[in-house]
């Protein structure tokens, strides 16, 4: 085998390479976490249903802020009921807190949303 | 005809998951045991191919070269285009993996009228080549985020530098669009020239459909039918930490799209994708050119029985003595 040292070497780093997340993971011990958003009590009903609001919510709120910024239209109908299209007086009345809410599975999976680039972030006590 | 097997292979690998998992419901199966079984031949068919290109014995030093080699002082040399020392030839290959070269080299032939053939630059192709490439780096390094716990900075730079526009929501990814472009190209190219056409065979084809079908399902998912990416990263940080779960929100999209994955990695050591790792082992471009300096010796060569001159005295001493012969040595 020619230079089989260097190969054997390249083959090495390329699987550490690979395999890093079983690393990483196995450093950080984290593998286990199960991200936990906090809703206030007594709430049972949200304008969309948890599963769509689960996978599509940031459509929502991209609907929404056209809706207000672009057309003005500051109240819409969803499902029979007038809501005041705002995330900060609509959502948050329930889903109170941004940290134990919104950061929770954003911060698990690594999504950065730009809400709080133009919006006061809530100030959590 | 390659064409159309090539199809018929895709959609026999797109309609496996809408079976197992839309009909049969074996989640399990899909969302766990074939991603991992891919990831095992994968592993394991790396090793295997590599370890056989290392064994393979090099006769010849072969270095293709396009500029001056090194020999005297005073005679200009191209260090880059005939390396003299590994330095160099690390340079040359660095240059190779990192920015195609070679492929930027590339030239096209064609018949004018007249008739004229001329010659022109073909970049079209090394530039699909990178876009494709460098895309699917981005895109690969964007997706540990769903295997590791906590958030990597440097994942959260690629991110964000990929998202740079903030295009919808969910943010547009530049490298999703360049990698959709640069793979159509990369096809239609294959089906639009007759000469392109006439060498393209099924497995040139699969690839890019695979490829395709891949992009084509993730981005749907991302885009436009959506997926909760919580339940996403539960399953992904239970194969990386080998604890499997199945959480119950995936959808059928996010199944064909894990399935065409482990497809392609299982498919990988033993299809022409392994150029990733054989580009590192092509004798014409990972070796120097010293041939003029540093003696290559064949490993192949016979063992040669020699007989020099002094175990030739040693042998005949007495005889040489009496018939009178100098010597060089009396004893």
């Amino acid at each position: 085998m020619y230079n089989g040292g260097k190969i054997i070497l390249g083959l090495i780093i390329f699987l550490l390479l690979i395999t890093l997340p079983v690393w990483f993971n196995i450093a950080t011990g984290t593998s286990k976490y199960k991200p936990n958003p906090k809703i206030l009590p007594g709430q049972t009903e949200c304008v969309a249903p948890a599963n769509y609001m689960r996978t599509s919510h940031m459509r929502l709120l991209d609907e929404w802020r056209d809706e207000v910024v672009r057309h003005q239209r500051r109240y819409g109908e969803i499902n029979g009921k007038i809501y005041e299209l705002s995330l900060s007086n609509t959502c948050m009345k329930c889903h109170s807190n941004k940290k134990e809410f919104c950061d929770e599975c954003h911060n698990f999976a690594d999504v950065n949303p730009y809400c709080w680039e133009c919006h006061i972030e809530p100030k959590e006590k | 005809m390659s064409i159309f097997y090539s199809l018929l292979a895709i959609t026999v690998l797109i309609l496996i998951p809408i079976v197992g998992v839309g009909g049969l419901g074996w989640r399990y199966l899909f969302g766990v045991i074939i991603p991992y079984a891919a990831f095992g031949l994968f592993i394991i068919g790396i090793i295997y191919r590599i370890l056989l290109w290392a064994k393979v014995p090099v006769p010849f030093k072969i270095t293709t070269t396009c500029g001056q080699q090194k020999s005297l002082p005073w005679i200009k040399n191209s260090k880059l285009e005939a390396p003299p020392n590994s330095f160099w030839t690390a340079m040359r290959m660095s240059s190779e993996v990192l920015f195609f070269r070679s492929l930027f080299r590339n030239s096209k032939a064609q018949l004018k009228p007249g008739p004229k053939l001329v010659y022109g630059s073909g970049i079209l192709l090394w530039l699909g080549a990178i876009c494709f490439h460098y895309s699917f780096l981005v895109i690969l390094i964007r997706h540990f985020r769903f295997f590791i716990g906590p958030t990597s900075k440097f994942i959260e730079i690629v991110s964000g530098l990929d998202s740079f526009f903030q295009i919808g929501l969910p943010i547009l990814y530049i490298t999703d669009l360049v990698i959709l472009i640069a793979l159509t190209y990369l096809l239609l190219r294959r089906f639009l020239s007759p000469q392109l056409k006439y060498i393209s065979l099924a497995a040139d084809y699969f690839p890019l459909f695979l490829l395709l079908c891949i992009a084509l399902s993730g981005t749907t998912m991302r885009y436009f039918t959506r997926i909760d990416i919580v339940a996403v990263k539960e399953l992904g940080m239970g194969l990386a930490g080998f604890h499997p779960v199945i959480p119950d929100n995936l959808s059928l999209m996010f199944f064909i799209h894990i399935f065409l994955v482990s497809s392609l990695i299982a498919y990988f050591p033993f299809s022409k994708l392994m150029h990733m790792g054989g580009i590192f082992l092509s004798p014409t471009r990972n070796m120097a050119n010293d041939n003029r300096k540093r003696r290559h010796i064949n490993p192949w060569n016979p063992k040669v029985e020699v007989h020099t001159y002094e175990e030739y005295e040693d042998e005949f001493r007495e005889v040489m003595k009496n018939a009178g012969l100098p010597l060089e040595k009396e004893e």
